[in-house]
């Protein structure tokens, strides 16, 4: 465990690490005189120097017996097993699926009010992450600007309702609509463009469409935002606060089933398979046929639409929206929900837009670090699990001259 | 050969610019039905240029491609989108094979169905009896092909995990799923061995018969040229220098100078 190599290695990191530490814990400034604090900076040295040393005698340790040894990987395996078993066995899965629906169902009525507002947010962070994944996990075109669909589907609502006083039944198509037409819109220029060109002109896009937000101030409120806007009706019902934020809850509920509902079954179809061609290869899918042009725009309008709704549902839900609520922190905030969850795959990108709506709630204690403990994360996830918590399911199409010794 | 039959493609003085470099250089050609010809050329001579220019992934500078299937009117080809095409009857492998790497080998083939297919995203949506039975169709009908090419029992990999030789296999029965009457190879032998390469000229020859195909093929393995090829076209530096039977090919001196060079005394 203590080789010579190891020790001196340990103690490159750990003075490079309290290098890179001395400015942001070293340093106080007191009455505009530096002051320092050295203990400090050599605790965490000290801490570095350990944590190198087990983390690099863990794996020389684990990586020789292969992947099959130790407890971290062990319990992984059951994992993995367990979820093989889920997805190959429809009657597993449809009763997990019927527990989760039965208690979300049932939440509002044991938590506090906040913890339903909470909980339909995160249903809204679904839609979103899906709604990505279309465009991001199936068809590969890397978007940083997807808040800016979001914004434009709250905006919509709010300013159909502030001028024309149209009502949210009304706005949820017409958002979707226009929505679909911004993706259009940003996809027409972008057409050629992919990777890293084209994660920078939908960085654009995205904050323009915030600019346009706050500096087109008569229109849309400006930084102020647009207030007061209405709840959902209930065929015209009358509802208290309380009954309001549950009834919002399912909305948003339903909206969240129906999304995956639809993106599952776009994912299993020719469109499907064409988004995913694009994905792998432009040029071979050119070649087999399909409309790189088509199915592009194809791929911006399935993907900006669910944002557009999950805007409308956002500024009912609030009843008050500004720019802030689509920065670009969000757009990045859904992205890592894609990625966390795996590229392409409907229950990893559900289950990952939960929990990162969730746990910050439920780590209120650590707010601080919140950014500390995501980028943590993410850097912990990329080395150990690029392909995401759940890698995308690979349906199974029966070819009918197999279909009966497969099925026994 | 029947010189009565109507050519399924006519290439009329074909040249490609890239800027001041000129790829191709007035190139002719024509092939009739059932037909395999061979185009080959050393390296860089503009072969598959000429491959990217008649199925549109390049624009020719100059030059006009007529393309029809047998007993129909030619159209004309140049300035065609890649994806109309190959909905037109033209389908293609890649000399650097490019496989869906991550989709299975049957979503692969399934791919090369989009053409023939119509359920739009309304129709994924509903899943209508149509839509099912459509699906299905494709399915089978992909499992069919990847019988024809050998790949049946691989249908449930993942395309990146089959053996070179597979792949190769595998980009041929995706190019058949477009329905094709003309069939491009860019070298389809190259890195097999010569075990894969006889049965890769047997396969050939046998989804000629089976597809009613015509065959153009770039390849570097003479003895598969020769053999399997009933013309064959030989390019340098841009232009066609010769073309025949392979056994006029074999004894063109100019052909002969263009692959191993020119002594100084010759």
């Amino acid at each position: 465990m203590f080789t010579a190599k190891r020790l001196i290695r340990s103690f490159l990191i750990s003075i490079w690490f309290m290098i890179l530490v001395f400015p942001i814990v070293g340093i106080k400034i007191v009455k505009r005189a530096p002051e320092f604090f050295c203990s400090r900076v050599l605790i965490i040295g000290a801490i570095t120097f350990v944590l190198a040393v087990l983390w690099s005698w863990y794996f020389e340790v684990y990586k020789d017996k292969g992947p099959s040894n130790g407890a971290f990987s062990r319990g992984y395996q059951k994992l993995s097993v367990f979820w093989q078993t889920i997805v190959d066995d429809k009657r597993t899965a449809l009763k997990l699926i019927l527990i989760l629906f039965i208690a979300f169902m049932i939440l509002p009525v044991f938590t506090s009010m906040y913890q339903t507002t909470v909980y339909s947010l995160a249903f809204l962070y679904v839609m979103l992450a899906l709604g990505l994944n279309i465009i991001v996990g199936i068809a590969g075109q890397l978007v940083l600007g997807y808040a800016a669909f979001y914004a434009v589907g709250a905006y919509t609502y709010a300013l159909l309702n502030q001028y024309l006083g149209l009502g949210f039944w009304v706005c949820l198509p017409i958002a979707g609509f226009i929505t679909v037409i911004a993706g259009i819109l940003l996809a027409f220029p972008v057409l050629r463009l992919r990777g890293d060109y084209l994660a920078i002109v939908t960085l654009g896009f995205g904050e323009i469409v915030r600019l346009l937000l706050i500096n087109w101030a008569n229109f849309t409120g400006g930084n102020r935002g647009i207030a007061n806007i209405p709840r959902p009706g209930l065929f015209g019902i009358e509802l208290s606060t309380e009954a309001t934020t549950i009834y919002v809850y399912y909305l948003c509920l339903f909206a969240a089933i129906i999304t995956i509902v639809i993106v599952a079954r776009l994912v299993n179809s020719r469109v499907g398979l064409a988004l995913q061609a694009l994905r792998e290869d432009e040029i071979a899918s050119e070649a087999m046929g399909i409309d790189l042009r088509k199915i592009k725009l194809s791929a911006f309008a399935l993907g900006s639409c669910w944002a557009g709704f999950a805007g409308v549902l956002f500024a009912a839900r609030n009843s008050y929206i500004n720019p802030t609520s689509f920065t670009f922190m969000d757009s990045a905030m859904i992205l890592s929900m894609v990625v966390l969850g795996g590229m392409g795959s409907i229950v990893g990108v559900t289950l990952a837009a939960l929990v990162l709506t969730l746990m910050p709630e439920y780590l209120r204690a650590f707010s601080e670090y919140r950014m500390l403990i995501f980028g943590l994360l993410m850097v912990t996830m990329m080395v150990f699990r690029p392909q995401g918590i759940i890698p995308p399911a690979k349906r199974k199409y029966y070819p009918t001259a197999l279909q009966n010794e497969e099925k026994n | 050969m029947h010189t009565n039959q109507k050519p399924i493609l006519e290439v009329k003085s074909l040249s490609k610019n890239f800027g001041g470099l000129r790829a191709l250089n007035d190139v002719d050609m024509y092939i009739l039905p059932k037909e395999i010809v061979a185009l080959i050329g050393p390296n860089g001579a503009g072969k598959t240029t000429f491959f990217n220019c008649v199925t549109g992934i390049y624009i020719p500078t100059e030059g006009e491609v007529w393309a029809g299937r047998e007993g129909q009117e030619l159209k004309q080809l140049n300035g065609v989108a890649p994806h109309e095409i190959t909905r037109f009857g033209l389908a293609r492998t890649f000399q650097n094979i490019r496989l869906f790497s991550s989709m299975t080998v049957l979503e692969n083939v399934m791919v090369g169905r989009h053409t023939r297919t119509h359920s739009g995203i309304l129709n994924a949506i509903f899943r209508g009896p149509a839509f099912k039975k459509e699906e299905q169709d494709t399915v089978d009908r992909a499992y069919d092909l990847l019988k024809e090419v050998g790949l049946e029992k691989h249908w449930k990999e993942e395309a990146c995990n089959l053996p070179y030789g597979a792949q190769r296999r595998l980009e041929i029965a995706r190019a058949l799923a477009t329905e094709p009457f003309l069939l491009f190879l860019d070298e389809p032998a190259a890195g097999m061995n010569p075990q894969e390469t006889v049965e890769l000229k047997e396969l050939v020859l046998d989804l000629r018969e089976r597809f009613n195909l015509s065959i153009l093929l770039i390849e570097h393995d003479m003895g598969m040229v020769m053999s399997l090829s009933d013309r064959i076209y030989v390019m340098e530096y841009g232009s066609r220098i010769a073309y025949g039977t392979p056994d006029e090919i074999r004894h063109n001196p100019q052909v002969i100078r263009a692959y191993l060079g020119e002594s100084e005394d010759a």
